[in-house]
C-alpha cells in the first residue's frame, strides 16, 4: 500500500504527461504483479467490491476524528471528496503499513462475509494503522471512486514502455468484464489471442467532432477543404441512442456499451437476433428505442436503462432495436484491419441474411455528390431523430479510441435558451469549494421558474467570476444549496426537450450546458417557458 | 482589571461594524477601513486591508515602507508594538499578530474595556515575522480564513525541507525551479528558508520591489537578483525563482521553460483546489492559522465574545458556540460569508495592482478578501 499510495502522491505532484508516465512506470515495475493487476483495474475503472456500507464509513469516520456529523459534512462540502475529507479529519499517526495493495483489497473482499461489529472493528484498526496518505488511498479503495486525473491511455502508454507491447493491443487484452483475482499479469503480456476470452470486445473507434459553434459555423467549402473529394467519405446519420458491441461466440452472446458494462440482460429484444448470428461475428452500433418503423427520442430509451429489472410494460412502452453500422469480427476473423467499404459489404451481407430484419437494422447510407448536396441534408437530422451526420472515411481500417482523420461526427446546432441563473451548488474534485454546479429557470409570467442544472461550459476563469458573485449575492442557503440573486444570463444549449412530470417547469431537457454567458443580457430579457414549450411539438 | 461592561441595550459598544470598516466612535477613528476616511489604523499592509485614499494612517513601523511604496505619498504615523496612543480619550496599542513583518493586533481600550482586532494572524512562528502574542480582551475580533478542522499545518521546517528537496531534484534535472507566493510575507518567509546553499534567489519585479522596502525600513532579507531582461536563463536555472500569483501562466513565466513550478498556500492543504492552479507542487505553507490555531488563539484572549470577520464563518462560529465561546458572525456588515477568503477574486488582479494602483479596482473589493493567501486560476 506504501507504494500506491506514493503513486497517488507523486501523479498529484506532477502536471506534466511525461513525468506521469513515468511514475506510472516507476510503479509498475516496483510492484508485485498482483498488485499491478489491482491498480490496472482501479485505473481502468473496474471498482472493487465495497462490503462495507458508505453511511457507516461515514459514521465511523466522524467517530474516529472526534467532530460533530455537521461539521464533518460541512468539511466534506470543502473538500468535496469524502475518502480525502476522512483522511484529513483523522488525526494523524506516525504508523504505516507494509501490506501490499493486493492484502488490503484482499481484506476489504473479506469482510463481505462479517457482522457489522467486527467489520467497525477492522476499520478502526486499520485506520489506526496508516498514515494520512495510505488512508486516503484506503478511503478510495472503501468508497470506491477513483478518477485520479489519469486517462486510461497513459496507463497503457507506461504498459507499453514496460512490456513492449503495443498501446492498441494491450487496450484490447484489458477491455471487457475481468477481475484482477482472475486475470494475471502473465496472462495480459503473453502472447495471446485476444479473443481467447470469449466475452472481450474491442476497444470501440470513436469520432472526432467537427467543431462548430452557433455563430461559427463550417461551410461546405471548409468542409472540402479539409476532407477532400465527397467520393472518399461514405455518411451515415448520427444516431442517438446507446452505442453497443454485440458478440456471438462459441454459441454465448455479449452486448457491451461503451463504458465496458456488460448490458446483455438490459436488452433481452436483441437476443434471438444475436443468437442467429454466425459463431465468430462482432458488429458495432447503436442501441434505439423503436416503435412502428421508427426511432423515438434518447428519452424514451432513458426510462429502462437505470432499472434493473425490465418489466413487461417497459418492453412494450419502449422497446429496443439495434442500428448496425460496422462488423469488427467475422468468421471468427478480427476484420478491423479491412477497409470500411470492405467491412459495409460484409455487414449488408449479414444483415439480409438475418431473420430479424426489424430488430437487426443497418445505417443506411446518405447519398450525396457535393458536401453542399450533404450540409442540406443535415438540416433533415432533428426529424430523423438523428443528431447529425457521421463521416467515414472509406479507406479507413476500424481504430483505437478517438481518433482525428478517418471518423468525424458532424453534429447540428444544439437546440438553445437563454436562461438566468437562481440556485447554486459546490463542485467537486478540482472544482471543490467552487460553485459550479447552477440550476437556470426561464420567466414563466413574471416569475422564474428553474427547468435545467448545468455543470459544464464555463472556462475556469469564468466560473471564478460566477463564484465570486454567488457568495456575494446569496439569497438563502438551503444545506449545500444556495439561492442566488438573479441576474447571470446564459446561453444554456441542449439536445431534446420532452415533457416531464417530475419537474415543475413540466419539461426535461437532454444535455443541457452552459454554452456561454450573456453578459450583454439583462436577466428580463432571458427567454420564456412558453417559448421553450414551443419547442416540444418541433 | 476591573470590568466595567456597557448596557447592551442602551450604550452603543465600543466598536461597530459599519459599511467603511470596524468604528470606534468614542475615539474617532476606523480600522483597516475600506472606504475613505479620516483617521484609519491598519493592521497590515496587504491590499484587503489597506487601502487606498484616508487622510490619515496609523500603523506598525516595519509597515512603513510598504506602505509608502503601495499608497504612495500617504499621512502616514507609525509605532512600535505596545506603544500606546490616546485618542479621545480611547487607548490604542498594536501586539504582533505574527501574520507577515509589520502585521498588528489592535488593542483598543476605553474605561477598562478592552477590544482586540486580530486583522489576519498565524500562531506559528515563521522566523521572520514578530510572532504572535495573544492579548487579554473582553472582545475579540478574528478573521478564520482556514476556519475548518480540514485546515492543519505542518511545522514550517518539514515543509522547507520539502522545498528545498524538491529545488535540489529540479537542478539535478536541469529544469528551472519557479516557487509562488504572494510578494508581502510569503515570499519573505519562503526567502529566509530557503537553503542558499543550492543556489541563487531570483525575483519577480514585484517581489523584488517588496523587498526593497522592507530593507530601507531596516529588515535584513537573504540576497536576492531582480530578474531583467538582461538575466541571463542559464543562470536563473541554476537558482531558484520567486514569483508572484500574478506571473503564473504568463509569457514572463514560460520563458524560463523548462521548469518546475510550486505553490505555497494554505489552500494547496485540498487536492482539488491545488489541481486547480495547475501546480506542479504545491507546499502547504500560511500565513494564517489554521483550525487549532485559531481555535488556541482565542482561547488565550480569555474573551466573553469573539466576532468572526472572514473565512468560513458560519461553521466556525457555530463549532466555538458548540464548545462554550460567545461567538458571532459579523458578515452582514463585512458583506462577508465563509468562503470569503477563498481564493477569489484572483490574485493576479490583485497583484497587478501593486504596481497600477488602480483605484476602480481597490473600490471593487471588500474587506475580507484574503488575497495574501490566493491562488486563483493558473493559465
Amino acid at each position: 500500500m506504501k507504494a500506491f499510495a506514493q503513486l497517488f502522491l507523486s501523479l498529484d505532484e506532477t502536471n506534466k504527461t511525461n513525468e506521469k508516465v513515468k511514475v506510472l512506470k516507476d510503479y509498475f515495475i516496483k510492484v508485485p504483479d498482483t498488485d499491478k493487476m489491482h491498480m490496472l483495474a482501479l485505473f481502468t475503472g473496474r471498482r472493487p467490491k465495497r462490503p462495507i456500507n458508505s453511511t457507516l464509513i461515514r459514521n465511523y469516520a466522524i467517530e474516529a476524528s472526534n467532530i460533530p456529523a455537521w461539521l464533518f459534512e460541512e468539511s466534506y462540502h470543502v473538500v468535496g471528496d469524502l475518502a480525502e475529507t476522512m483522511s484529513l479529519l483523522m488525526p494523524e499517526n506516525p504508523n504505516s503499513s507494509s501490506k501490499t495493495l493486493t492484502e488490503w483489497i484482499a481484506e476489504i473482499n473479506q469482510q463481505g462475509a462479517k457482522t457489522e461489529e467486527e467489520r467497525k472493528l477492522w476499520l478502526m484498526d486499520s485506520w489506526a494503522m496508516l498514515d494520512r496518505q495510505e488512508r486516503f488511498v484506503f478511503n478510495k479503495l472503501l468508497t470506491g471512486s477513483f478518477r485520479v486525473g489519469v486517462s486510461q491511455n497513459l496507463v497503457i502508454k507506461a504498459l507499453a514502455d514496460i512490456t513492449g507491447i503495443d498501446a492498441p493491443t494491450l487496450t484490447h487484452r484489458i477491455m471487457g468484464g475481468w477481475m484482477p483475482e482472475d486475470y494475471t499479469y502473465d496472462q495480459l503480456i503473453q502472447e495471446q489471442n485476444a479473443a481467447d476470452n470469449i466475452s472481450r470486445p474491442y476497444p470501440f473507434f470513436l469520432a472526432y467532432p467537427i467543431q462548430e459553434t452557433s455563430e461559427k459555423r463550417k461551410n461546405a467549402e471548409e468542409i472540402s477543404a479539409a476532407l477532400g473529394p465527397p467520393e472518399e467519405w461514405q455518411a451515415e446519420w448520427k444516431w442517438d441512442g446507446i452505442r453497443a458491441q454485440m458478440i456471438k461466440r462459441g454459441g454465448q452472446i455479449f452486448i457491451w456499451s461503451r463504458g465496458e458494462d456488460l448490458a446483455t440482460e438490459k436488452f433481452p429484444e436483441l437476443h434471438p437476433f444475436l443468437n442467429a448470428l454466425p459463431d465468430g461475428t462482432v458488429l458495432d452500433g447503436e442501441v434505439l428505442s423503436f416503435q412502428n418503423g421508427l426511432p423515438m427520442a434518447f428519452s424514451v430509451l432513458q426510462t429502462r436503462i437505470g432499472r434493473k429489472n425490465l418489466s413487461k410494460k417497459i418492453l412494450t412502452d419502449s422497446p429496443v432495436a439495434a442500428i448496425a453500422y460496422d462488423c469488427l469480427e467475422y468468421k471468427g476473423e478480427d476484420i478491423r484491419y479491412k477497409t470500411q467499404s470492405e467491412r459495409r459489404v460484409i455487414l449488408e451481407e449479414l444483415q439480409q441474411q438475418t431473420s430479424f430484419p426489424e430488430i437487426f437494422r443497418i445505417s443506411s447510407l446518405i447519398n450525396f455528390n457535393t458536401w453542399e448536396e450533404l450540409e442540406v441534408q443535415r438540416e433533415q437530422s432533428r426529424a430523423m431523430i438523428a443528431e447529425g451526420i457521421m463521416l467515414k472515411r472509406k479507406s479507413a481500417m476500424y481504430q483505437v479510441g478517438r481518433r482525428r482523420g478517418d471518423w468525424w461526427k458532424w453534429k447540428i446546432d444544439p437546440l438553445s435558451v437563454d436562461a438566468v441563473m437562481i440556485y447554486a451548488q459546490k463542485g467537486h474534485g478540482r472544482r471543490a469549494d467552487l460553485y459550479t454546479d447552477y440550476t437556470f429557470a426561464v420567466w414563466d409570467g413574471d416569475k422564474l421558474v428553474p427547468f435545467a442544472k448545468a455543470y459544464s461550459g464555463l472556462t475556469d476563469q469564468e466560473i471564478n467570476k460566477v463564484d465570486y458573485f454567488i457568495k456575494r449575492n446569496t439569497l438563502e442557503k438551503f444545506g449545500p444549496v444556495r439561492t442566488v440573486k438573479p441576474e447571470l444570463v446564459f446561453e444554456i444549449g441542449f439536445e431534446g426537450i420532452n415533457k416531464s412530470t417530475r419537474h415543475k417547469s413540466g419539461i426535461a431537457l437532454r444535455f443541457p450546458r452552459i454554452l456561454r454567458w450573456r453578459h450583454d443580457k439583462p436577466k428580463e430579457e432571458a427567454d420564456t417557458l412558453e417559448s421553450l414549450k414551443a419547442l416540444l411539438n418541433e | 482589571m476591573v470590568y466595567k461592561g456597557y448596557n447592551y441595550t442602551m450604550a452603543k459598544p465600543l466598536l461597530e461594524f459599519t459599511d467603511r470598516g470596524i468604528y470606534c466612535e468614542k475615539g474617532e477613528f476606523y480600522i483597516d477601513p475600506w472606504k475613505p476616511v479620516d483617521d484609519a489604523i491598519i493592521t497590515h499592509a496587504h491590499a484587503d486591508h489597506a487601502y487606498f485614499g484616508h487622510k490619515h494612517y496609523l500603523a506598525h513601523h516595519l509597515s512603513r515602507e510598504v506602505l509608502l511604496y503601495r499608497l504612495g505619498d500617504i499621512n502616514l504615523r507609525t509605532i512600535e508594538y505596545g506603544e500606546k496612543i490616546i485618542k479621545h480619550g480611547v487607548q490604542i496599542s498594536m501586539f504582533p499578530a505574527g501574520h507577515v513583518i509589520g502585521s498588528a493586533q489592535i488593542r483598543v481600550e476605553y474605561q477598562g474595556e478592552v477590544w482586540v482586532i486580530s486583522g489576519d494572524y498565524k500562531t506559528e512562528d515563521d522566523g521572520i515575522s514578530t510572532p504572535f502574542e495573544p492579548v487579554k480582551c473582553h472582545h475579540f475580533i478574528s478573521e478564520c480564513t482556514f476556519g475548518m478542522p480540514v485546515y492543519s499545518w505542518k511545522p514550517q521546517a518539514q515543509i522547507f525541507a520539502d522545498v528545498n528537496n524538491w529545488w535540489r531534484t529540479n537542478l539535478h534535472h536541469g529544469v528551472a525551479t519557479v516557487l509562488v507566493g504572494y510578494s508581502l510575507g510569503k515570499a519573505q518567509r519562503i526567502l529566509q528558508n530557503l537553503d542558499l546553499d543550492n543556489g541563487k534567489v531570483y525575483t519577480h519585479g514585484v517581489i523584488e520591489n517588496t523587498n526593497e522596502a522592507l530593507r530601507r525600513n531596516g529588515v535584513i532579507l537573504n540576497p536576492t537578483e531582480r530578474i531583467t531582461s538582461e538575466t541571463s536563463k542559464e543562470e536563473v536555472h541554476k537558482g531558484l525563482i520567486l514569483a508572484p500569483p500574478s506571473s503564473v501562466g504568463t509569457p514572463w513565466m514560460r520563458k524560463f521553460h523548462p521548469y518546475s513550478f510550486g505553490y505555497c498556500s494554505g489552500w494547496m492543504a485540498l487536492r482539488g483546489a491545488k489541481r486547480r492552479r495547475a501546480a506542479d507542487r504545491g507546499f502547504v505553507m500560511s500565513d494564517h492559522a489554521d483550525w487549532d490555531g485559531l481555535i488556541s488563539a482565542i482561547d488565550a484572549t480569555g474573551c466573553e465574545k469573539v466576532y468572526l470577520t472572514h473565512g468560513y464563518t458560519a461553521s466556525f462560529a457555530r463549532y466555538l458556540n458548540e464548545i462554550g465561546f460567545d461567538a458571532h458572525e459579523v458578515h452582514t456588515l463585512y458583506g462577508g460569508e465563509e468562503e470569503e477568503a477563498s481564493p477569489q477574486p484572483s490574485p493576479e488582479e490583485m497583484e497587478l495592482n501593486d504596481e497600477e494602483k488602480n483605484e476602480k479596482t481597490y473600490k471593487a473589493l471588500s474587506f475580507g478578501e484574503d488575497l495574501g493567501e490566493a491562488g486563483g486560476t493558473a493559465k
